[in-house]
């Protein structure tokens, strides 16, 4: 089969270019920026963003170790280390992993991928991302005033309470969760609506690439577990601001209830978090073994049992609480459970290269190192599954390895990997592999020197989240190495960031489809004009590019003087019916400016709520406002009107 | 080469950190440890035998096939016939993995019965209560005046079977001798209980697994294991009020310490001071360390974290205690003497 020759969307005529350009074009200068809804606009700004926060993340990291280097070292003092890795866990899950690996990656690559011009509910995108920012940013300014949340990422009861934490630290906590959750909810749903309704006609649910399909178990996921989250953030909350006693065991309360609600979303999330690795995996084993992927059933199956099979198995974070034994034996085998669909991925991933035609090209290095990172850190999960073990190396460093191994291995790894593989499509240049070994060699080695490490200092007895420890204990030379391999984890992220912006000037121009893949993002050029598709595609296989027809039909009749979109039915994504996709607006932003006073204001008066309410309903009101000339052409095409 | 000789220094680094009290690697003190250090090991094996086999079988299948050309091979058609035998691999793999998770599974149950199911004819009840940042361990006994409380080191032992009673008077700690048995959360509003039993004597090594505040990392204490006779003999000790003064020094200390600070919060039972917000210090000069075992008990330690605890332990509840040099000299003799 010839690939590349016929291209499935022929390139458009310059006045066509520019005609969808005047519909499609985001608006530009400095108050455009506030108005922008092309998903290709929000998806890089929610990169670009998240991956600051990882490398901040990384910052307090290294900073950590430095602490930690020698045995009672007055580096930092248990304030600031309090401070540090509370911020570094909650900037890494809720203001990087999720964000980009879900939000970003999801909102840039789901449109291209199912072939339509924008996502669902643009609007309700470009508003995900604001809030998202200015939970980040309500974060770290507590942070920079040296007030930042002090307790840990999960902020148990009655630590957290406030008799024990009087202040608002831990209030910025509680309410960047909110922030940021509100802003996955809205991803969620544009990712799902996008999914369902607007895949290029031929691309029926047996035909969706398996990105797609992780993205939609993922949305769902999202909707399931985030509202746990809020819930025990936001009862915190209350108990903190309004005097409520619902973890108060003085009055009744339950210190337990707190950790039942935050596992059952924590661990679901540590699935959120991995399942776009799988996907990234799968999309460039498929591309660089040159073949469609092995077992697409099988992988299809997997991937959803894992999205229910994750909210069993919450438990296993509390073994230490003492809970009835067959209550946990039942958590311990839920948790074996969900090594069967992991494994079989692995399975399929390494047949689909065993009969393949294999490229090792750079992109394949991060997949190799997830291979090997990622297992580790499943093998020692393993280990941690099963109580009697659990109870001896849970809160050591022995855990601290092992969700590094599985949550570094399991995305990002994959996210490097994708940033190798994507980052052509978003800026048109191909980046530098020289500089890319650079950039993995140094993090790769310097990773499991630190963490590998940490196995060894868990089992020795060193327990987490302590600023410093005894001379006698003998930890110093785990700890100073540990502390090194650190350092040369954020030389090779260094590295990276050189490398894009290096790459970005003086890159191989990569063209639309430099690595001959086959899903329809490499259809277009790259960057993605704002219109995505000149000539909206049809699909004829899974790998929509590979499979295509000599002569594979487009789409036509789509308005192209007004944002008009096709929407497809959800099984067989046969053309349905067209709707109108927004315009660019700056109400989703006035809108988040509004929810994050609303959200800011309630940690500091509750009564406050009431007014800063209004503002919240005038701008959404406005955000729906109709406008003139947009009514007035509706009504044109109208064909009952009276 | 570098790499051989870092692994042979890592390997010599692990293993001299092997013998240690405060370790759950080939150091255990009962059989709990034992029979839990026994499943790691078995699952370590069973999990480096799949690593190996995945990895291999990766390296393996992208060496087999791989094509060194700088552009973009063609695709691979479709094809049902050549994956045939993939498949029988991938069902076969599948269900080694079942089986095995079945084994980890039944034996990981079986451990953990024979762990919690200690059978306990006449034990040994103590209580554990976590403070922030201090242990409180208590020996309870009908006759109310004969209940042991003590702070920082408890004693057990050798031999019989210990039911620790545990709770937590403010935020959530967590009760973990690695020596001996794995963790326990103690919670606030909650008592729960649980068994073991020290079969080698010698000194141990606690430590707060939960994270509990600024103190977290300093929130350690001491399990001394020793014969029965000498467990009864030193419980005996303890059950004693502290004893007069003998000489004018320590009169004039325990002046100082009642009519100071430390009346506020430390029992000195036998005398007025009688409040349970810190620990017990009826018998300090008995116990080996200071400070959650952070310090020894030595004269210059016990005048260094009364006049200053902030500096030793930065956020820590005890205030510091600006003495006259003779006030606290006498107040250092007088805790010294209460043996």
């Amino acid at each position: 089969m010839a690939i590349g020759e016929v291209p499935v969307v022929p390139p458009p005529s310059a006045m066509r270019h520019a005609r969808l350009l005047s519909t499609w074009g985001e608006p530009p200068g400095f108050f455009g920026w506030f108005k922008k809804v092309h998903h290709t606009s929000i998806g890089t700004r929610f990169i670009v963003t998240a991956f600051i926060f990882f490398v901040l993340g990384g910052i307090l990291a290294v900073l950590m170790r430095l602490q930690l280097a020698r045995p009672e070292n007055r580096f930092l003092g248990p304030d600031k280390y309090n401070q540090f890795f509370t911020v570094h866990g909650s900037t890494m899950i809720f203001l990087f992993a999720v964000p980009l690996m879900f939000q970003g990656f999801g909102t840039y690559l789901v449109p291209l991928i199912v072939g339509a011009r924008n996502i669902a509910f643009p609007r309700l995108a470009a508003f995900s991302y604001y809030i998202y920012l200015f939970g980040c940013l309500f974060f770290w300014v507590g942070l920079l005033l040296n007030i930042g949340a002090d307790r840990g990422w999960f902020a148990y009861v009655t630590l957290s309470g406030p008799d024990y934490s009087p202040g608002k630290r831990v209030d910025f906590w509680a309410q960047m969760i909110t922030f940021t959750e509100t802003s996955a909810l809205a991803t969620a749903v544009c990712l799902a609506a996008t999914i369902l309704r607007h895949r290029a006609p031929g691309m029926s649910l047996n035909r969706m690439p398996m990105i797609l399909w992780e993205k939609l178990v993922l949305s769902f996921m999202v909707i399931f577990a985030m509202p746990a989250v809020m819930l025990s953030s936001s009862m915190l909350l209350l108990d903190r601001t309004v005097g409520t006693q619902f973890f108060n065991p003085a009055e009744g309360g339950d210190v337990l209830l707190y950790q039942h609600l935050f596992w059952f979303f924590g661990h679901p999330d540590v699935y959120i978090i991995f399942l776009p690795g799988t996907a990234i995996v799968t999309t460039l084993v498929t591309c660089f073994a040159r073949r469609h992927i092995f077992g697409y059933a099988a992988l299809v199956i997997s991937t959803i049992s894992v999205g229910f099979i994750g909210f069993g198995v919450w438990v296993h974070h509390m073994f230490a609480t003492g809970l009835p034994q067959l209550g946990e034996s039942f958590f311990t085998a839920a948790t074996l459970m969900i090594v069967v669909p992991t494994a079989v991925q692995f399975f399929c991933w390494i047949a689909t290269l065993w009969n393949g035609r294999v490229q090792f090209k750079f992109p394949m290095w991060w997949v190799a190192g997830f291979f090997f990172v990622f297992m580790i850190g499943g093998l020692s999960g393993l280990m941690l599954a099963s109580v009697p073990v659990d109870t001896q190396v849970h809160d050591t460093f022995f855990v601290v390895a092992h969700f590094h191994y599985v949550l570094i291995g399991g995305a990002v790894f994959p996210m490097f990997g994708a940033l190798y593989f994507w980052i052509p499509k978003m800026t048109g240049r191909m980046m530098n592999d020289h500089l890319g070994k650079w950039n993995f060699w140094l993090f790769f080695i310097g990773f499991n020197l630190t963490f590998f490490t940490m196995h060894f200092l868990g089992l020795r007895g060193m327990t987490r989240r302590v600023y410093t420890y005894l001379p006698e204990m003998n930890w110093g030379a785990l700890n100073l190495l540990a502390s090194a391999g650190g350092l040369l984890m954020a030389a090779g992220v260094l590295v990276f960031i050189v490398n894009f912006f290096w790459s970005r000037n003086n890159g191989r121009t990569a063209g639309a489809d430099p690595w001959r893949a086959g899903s329809l993002e490499w259809a277009v050029p790259s960057p993605p004009p704002h219109y995505n598709f000149a000539e909206l595609p049809t699909v004829n296989g899974r790998e929509a590019l590979w499979d295509a027809a000599p002569r594979q039909p487009v789409v036509i009749g789509v308005r192209e003087d007004m944002r008009e979109t096709l929407v497809t039915d959800t099984l067989d994504a046969d053309p349905d019916h067209k709707m109108d996709s927004p315009e660019p607006s700056v109400w989703p932003f006035w809108t988040a400016v509004a929810v994050s006073v609303l959200f800011i204001g309630s940690v500091f008066s509750a009564k406050s709520v009431e007014y800063t309410s209004i503002p919240v309903a005038i701008t959404i009101i406005a955000w729906y406002w109709p406008r003139w000339g947009e009514s007035q052409r509706r009504k044109a095409t109208e064909i009952w009107s009276e | 080469m570098r790499i051989a000789r870092a692994a042979a220094y890592a390997t010599l680094l692990i293993a001299a950190g092997c013998q240690s009290n405060h370790s759950m690697l080939r150091s255990s003190a009962s059989r709990q440890a034992a029979n839990i250090e026994w499943l790691y090991w078995f699952i370590f094996w069973i999990s480096l035998v799949v690593f190996v086999l995945v990895i291999s079988f990766f390296a393996r299948g992208s060496a087999r096939s791989q094509v060194d050309d700088e552009e973009m091979a063609p695709v691979l058609p479709q094809d049902e016939e050549r994956d045939r035998g993939a498949k029988a691999g991938v069902a076969v793999a599948i269900g080694i993995t079942v089986v095995t998770l079945f084994v980890v599974l039944a034996l990981s149950v079986v451990t953990g019965k024979t762990t919690a199911g200690l059978t306990s004819q006449n034990p040994i009840t103590i209580q554990v209560i976590g403070h922030q940042w201090w242990w409180e361990f208590r020996y309870p006994n009908p006759q109310a005046d004969l209940t042991v409380s003590t702070a920082n080191e408890v004693h057990l032992p050798v031999g019989k079977p210990i039911v620790v009673l545990t709770t937590s008077r403010d935020v959530i700690h967590s009760f973990w001798l690695p020596n001996v048995d794995g963790k326990r959360d103690l919670l606030p509003g909650y008592q729960s209980a649980f068994t073991f039993q020290v079969d080698k004597p010698g000194i141990y090594h606690g430590q707060c697994a939960e994270f509990c505040g600024e103190q977290h990392a300093h929130m350690g204490f001491e399990m001394v294991a020793e014969p029965m006779d000498e467990f009864q003999q030193w419980l005996q000790q303890q059950r004693k009020s502290a004893t007069d003064p003998q000489d004018i020094t320590t009169v004039r200390g325990r002046e100082v310490f009642l009519t100071h600070a430390c009346v506020l919060c430390h029992t000195v039972r036998g005398t007025d001071a009688g409040s349970k917000v810190g620990p017990d210090l009826t018998h300090l000069a008995s116990r080996r360390m200071l400070a959650a075992a952070t310090l020894s008990n030595a004269p210059g330690s016990l005048a260094g974290w009364i006049t200053d605890p902030q500096r030793l332990k930065p956020g820590a509840r005890m205030p510091a205690n600006p003495l006259q040099p003779d006030d606290l000299q006498a107040l250092v003799t007088y805790l010294r003497s209460l043996q």
